[in-house]
This record gives C-alpha cells, structure tokens and sequence, in this order.
C-alpha cells in the first residue's frame, strides 16, 4: 500500500510499504478514505519530538471503511468509522475511568520503558506517533491495523459526509476537552493562543458552553478571521501586546479562563522564545513555551489555565510563583477522545457544531508532502489539510 | 568587613584564622555527625518494601521485585499463575516450562544457548503465594516469590513478583544482562505488564502491523 512515511526533519515521503494485517484478536483493518495532517505531526515533521524511526507512518487522524475483523473484533466489515487517536484497552483503571489517553495496557512494554523514567509514568499508545507513545504504524496511508476496535472506533451514519466527521478523531474533542478543562461559566471571558485547528475548535467549543467573550491569539490574518466568524474577538500579537490587550479587554480583571492551544512551538520574537528555540534545537529536551508563559501571566487571579497545546520535556522560566500566588489552576492532557465521541457526533448531526469551515486544502494522499510543508510554512492560508486515498 | 590591611593585624589575622579553622572543624565534625546520623542502616524501619532500600544488601543475591494491580480476581490470577506451563504466554525470557512432579523446567534463552533453570515450589498459599526455589541442580541459583492480594477500592488484585538471584559472573553479568534488557528487574517489570495486558485484554499490544515483522 501506499503510505506517508517520515525520514527525518523535514523529510516525509509517500512509499510503498506492506499492508497492515490482523495480528491481535481485536483488530480491525480499515480502508482509509480521509486523514487529516495535525498540529502535533508538525512536532514530528520539525523533530522536536524524539522516538522516530525512519520509514514510521505518520498520521492519527483518519477515518474509513472496515475491511477486516479480528474474531474479538465488534465491527463488521462494510461499517464506516471514526478512530480515536488515542489508542486505549477500554478495561484498565485509567479506560474505566474514561482517562482514555492514560490507558495503561496500550503501550506495547517494550516502549512503556521509554516514558517511565522521563515522566515517572508510562505514557500509552497513539497511532502515527513516536515510539514513546507506542510506535504504531499511523493512519496516513490505504490502510490502517486498528487495536481493540471493539472500543475506540466509533460507526457513522452514511448520511454524514467524511469532512463532516473526520474530526472527532481528535481535533474536534480535543478543543471540547480544552475548553471543558477551562471550566467555563455562562458569561466568563476566555482567551485562547493559537487560531489552528485545535485553537479555532477551542474558540467555538467555549462559546457553545456559555463564554460570554472568547479573544483569541494569532499572528496569522486568515486564522483571525475564522475565529472572528466564529464569534471571537482576535488579538494579533505582532501588533498588539497581549497582556495589556487582555487587561483592557476584561475590564482590567484579566481573563476568567486561559487555553493555550499552541504549545511546545510557540513563536514570537521574544527573548524567550530565542532561548528556548535555541534549546529545542541543540536538542536538550527544552520546549517552547511562550504562549503559555504568557497565559499564566494574563489569567486572572484564581482562574483556570487549561493546556491542550502539547508539550515533550522540560521547561525554564516556567512562572510557577504567578501560578502559586493567582491561586490558578492548571489542567491538560492528551485527549481522552472517546469520552466525547458519542456527545458530538451527536452535535454534528443535529448541525449544533461545524468542523468542515477549518479545512483549506484537500489533497490525494499521493501529495501529502505537499500538505506537510505547506501546513508548516503557509499557516496563514493553509489551516487545515485533509488527505483523500483512492 | 573592610578588607582594609594595616601593619600590626598579623596577630588578629592569626586569630581569626584560628577562629575560622575552629568553626570549620565544627561544621565538619557535625557534618560527620549528621551523616552517621543519617546513615541508611541507623534509620528507623520505614514502611517501604525493602528491596527500595538505598542500601544493597550485604550478600550475593539481587533482589528485585514490582508490584502491578490487574483489574481480574485474585483467584484466577492465582491459578492462571500456578500451572506454570501458561507462563511462557505472557514471559517474554522462557522459551518453555515444564512440570515434573514437584520440579519444574525453565528453558531460558541465552547468550551461548538455552539455559535450563530447575525450581520446585517451596511455598504455596492457594490464592495468596506461591514461592519457588532452585534445586542444587539448578544451572542459576534462584528463589522467588509472587504474592496475590486484594487491591482496594475494586480495582482487582496487587500482584507482587519478587526475584531473588544470584547473577551469574556477579556485577558484570548483571551488568550485560541490564544491557540485553534480560536482567530479572527489567524481565519482571515487563512480564507482569504482560500479564496485566493478558487479563485485562485478552490480548499483549504490539505495534507490529504484520504477524511475520
Ligand atoms: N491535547 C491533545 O490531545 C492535542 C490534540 C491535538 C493537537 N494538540 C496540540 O495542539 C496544538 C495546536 O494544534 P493545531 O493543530 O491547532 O496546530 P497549528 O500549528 O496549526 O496551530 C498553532 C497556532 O498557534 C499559533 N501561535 C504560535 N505561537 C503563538 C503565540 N506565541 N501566541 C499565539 N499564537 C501562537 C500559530 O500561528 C498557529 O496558528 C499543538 O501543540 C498540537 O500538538 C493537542
Ligand atoms: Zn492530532
Ligand atoms: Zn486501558
């Protein structure tokens, strides 16, 4: 089959590989028909983030058709699914609690001795992604092997278009996840860095749960339009200086609720953000992290910060004492997508939320290299790339 | 302090010299106090399993042991567990066990060729412990023990692996064994992850996306 496979920074290629075949009982094999290139495969695509091996196939957002069942698979072939890009057993202590992005049986163990030590505890699997999280083959190609099909992937009526759904793969929970991790109250202010995908589905999922004013953060005009459509109002920060823009905005209390949908990343010509990209890239594990220095900095006091923005390793200058004396309260995560899978497809067939006003560019999968580089170096016009197969 | 230097301070000099090697001393003298103090072995017992102790034991053997909770009965694990022909399914280090009598096998790959290991079962709780021992025949000196409790809250049953062993070419041999990943530690703590998986899935994950990779 064919498949987007990755070779180093900057560097992803379409190639020939093998087919995916069943190899535990509760796999599926899909017939991918659309994938979507993510904020966090650019972390890849720049190699900021360790644990790839040349030749791993990239991609976590996909959707198709199920060709192939294992004997404890639920699906059946012919069924059209969505596939969490969280891979989780459904059984363990974490899946029973639905923190699905923390399931424990997920992560093959050889892997699981990779994030033991760095973060005191193994992270679990993802598709597409780097072996810290598993190594799994992703979804960026024909076909994808799918691990207990019989919990993560979720089956879409046929009246509903692939654009319409292909983002409750991630995206589209992820910013739900952010903003219900803001823990909105009906008229709160919230401000949002970053207007790609997961900010611009932060932005909305914020004003569906009552934010009274949402301003989001940008350097890029178009994606400060979609927010503003959306019903935000846009702060650009390279002419603007957003705290004292946020202050004058929110009365001069500060923003309610902070969501920094940017993450390890951020850019910004500001000393640290120099620093830490000069870190980041003699490679000493160090993030990026000036928008969410500045979140901390703007929430107001005894606000809430809420981090989908995905971060690797360590960070300096990391304003602890703000956090400590605001009385502010941090929570993040990688998505526990299929908590939320059944509440918003729901909401798309009701035509309560849009996913499809984000994507710029559709492209066969045969050109994803295109779509890698343009997503990367062209934000402002390229917001959202999805790939077709076939 | 000025650091100002005048003729006639030798002497003030001495004396403060004096004054600071006395302080010195006093600091190191209860600097040596407060090491002895906290020496490892002068401390109260904690409630810590000793096998996270910051001192090694004084003999031949390295211990080693983990603890996982799997969402299963205590009984189930404990049987699963005890017919020792079903360990190979989730350790990854047998090749194959078979039971004898009282004396089981253990085909152990290694470095120049399999190594059969022979124990017999010293102690066994029916749905608590089981402990086995090496027999004098035994190519690897060995003893360990695994325990079954109930975890609270229903979160299923705390299953701790304990290994005693003594390596073979002592720090050296632990040393190549860490290195290969076949060291007990490194062996136990993914096995019984394995189990876990086993139990909790019915499958082990694998990123393999074909059953030949
Ligand atoms: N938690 C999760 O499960 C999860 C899931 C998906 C994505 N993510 C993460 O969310 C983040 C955003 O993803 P995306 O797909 O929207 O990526 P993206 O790269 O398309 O968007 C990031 C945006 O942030 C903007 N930005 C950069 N620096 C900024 C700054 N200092 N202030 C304000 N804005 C700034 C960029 O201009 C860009 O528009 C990434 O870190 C991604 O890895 C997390
Ligand atoms: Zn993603
Ligand atoms: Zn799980």
């Amino acid at each position: 089959m064919r498949a987007l496979t990755w070779h180093g920074k900057h560097d992803v290629r379409v190639d020939t590989v093998p087919d995916p075949e069943i190899v535990n009982p509760r796999d599926a094999i899909l017939k991918v028909t659309s994938t979507a290139i993510c904020g966090s495969d650019l972390h890849l695509y720049d190699a900021v983030i360790p644990g790839l091996q040349s030749g791993d196939i990239l991609g976590h957002e996909f959707m198709g058709e199920v060709v192939e069942t294992g004997p404890d698979s639920t699906l059946r072939k012919g069924q059209r699914v969505v596939v969490p890009f969280t891979i989780s057993c459904g059984a363990c202590f974490f899946c029973q609690r639905q923190q699905y992005s923390a399931c424990d049986n997920s992560n093959p163990v050889d892997n699981q001795d990779l994030t033991e030590p760095l973060y005191g505890h193994a992270m679990s699997g993802l598709f597409g992604y780097t072996h810290l999280t598993g190594g799994y083959p992703g979804g960026q190609a024909e076909y994808v092997r799918v691990p207990y099909s019989d919990v993560g992937p979720i089956v879409v009526p046929d009246g509903l278009e692939d654009d319409k759904v292909l983002f409750l793969s991630d995206i589209l929970p992820t910013g739900w996840m952010a903003a219900e991790n803001a823990d909105i109250e009906e008229g709160d202010v919230v401000a949002v860095w970053g207007c790609g995908p997961v900010g611009l589905f932060a932005v909305q999922s914020a004003l569906a749960m009552g934010a009274g004013k949402v301003i989001a953060i940008d350097e890029w005009p178009n994606r400060l339009d979609l927010a503003r459509k959306l019903g935000a109002e846009v702060i650009d920060f390279k002419r603007t200086h957003v705290l004292e823009a946020l202050m004058e905005m929110s009365g001069g209390i500060g923003p309610d609720a902070v969501i920094d949908a940017v993450g390890m990343e951020a850019h910004g010509f500001a000393p640290d953000t120099l620093l830490d990209n000069l870190k980041q890239r003699i490679g000493v594990g160090a993030d990026s992290a000036h928008a969410l220095r500045e979140a901390i900095l703007a929430v107001r006091k005894g606000g809430r910060i809420s981090i989908p923005g995905v971060y690797g390793g360590f960070l300096d200058k990391f304003p602890l004492g703000a956090v400590m004396e605001k009385g502010v309260q941090i929570r993040t995560g990688q998505t526990h997508v299929q908590r939320y899978l059944k509440e918003l497809l729901h909401k798309i067939g009701e035509g309560e939320l849009d996913t499809t006003f984000l994507i710029s560019h559709r492209l066969p999968l045969e050109e994803a290299a295109r779509g890698y580089e343009n997503f990367r170096f062209n934000q402002n016009d390229w917001t959202k790339v999805v790939l077709k197969t076939g | 302090m000025t650091g100002r230097h005048h003729r006639g301070s030798g002497s003030r000099g001495a004396l403060l010299l004096l004054g600071a090697g006395l302080v010195a001393g006093y600091a190191g003298v209860s600097l040596w106090h407060q090491r002895d103090r906290n020496a490892v072995d002068r401390r109260p017992p904690d409630s810590a399993p000793g096998r996270t102790s910051r001192r090694s034991r004084g003999d031949d053997y390295a211990v080693t042991g983990r603890t996982v909770t799997i969402a299963a009965p205590r009984q189930e694990i404990y049987a699963f567990w005890r017919d020792f022909t079903n360990l190979p399914a989730f350790m990854r280090n047998v090749r194959d066990v078979t039971v004898a009598g009282d004396i089981t096998r253990w085909v152990i790959p290694a470095p120049t060729g399999a190594v059969t290991v022979e124990t017999r079962v010293v102690h066994d709780i029916e749905g608590e412990q089981i402990a086995w021992a090496s027999t004098e025949e035994s190519r690897i000196e060995t003893r360990g023990k695994v325990r079954f409790r109930d975890a609270p809250a229903g979160r299923g049953t705390e299953v701790e692996a304990l290994i005693a062993y003594v390596p073979p070419m002592g720090e050296l041999g632990r040393w190549i064994a860490k290195t290969l990943g076949t060291e007990p530690a490194i062996q136990s703590r993914r096995d019984l992850k394995r189990l876990k998986m086993l139990f909790e899935t019915g499958e082990i994950a694998t990123n393999r996306n074909r059953k030949t990779d």
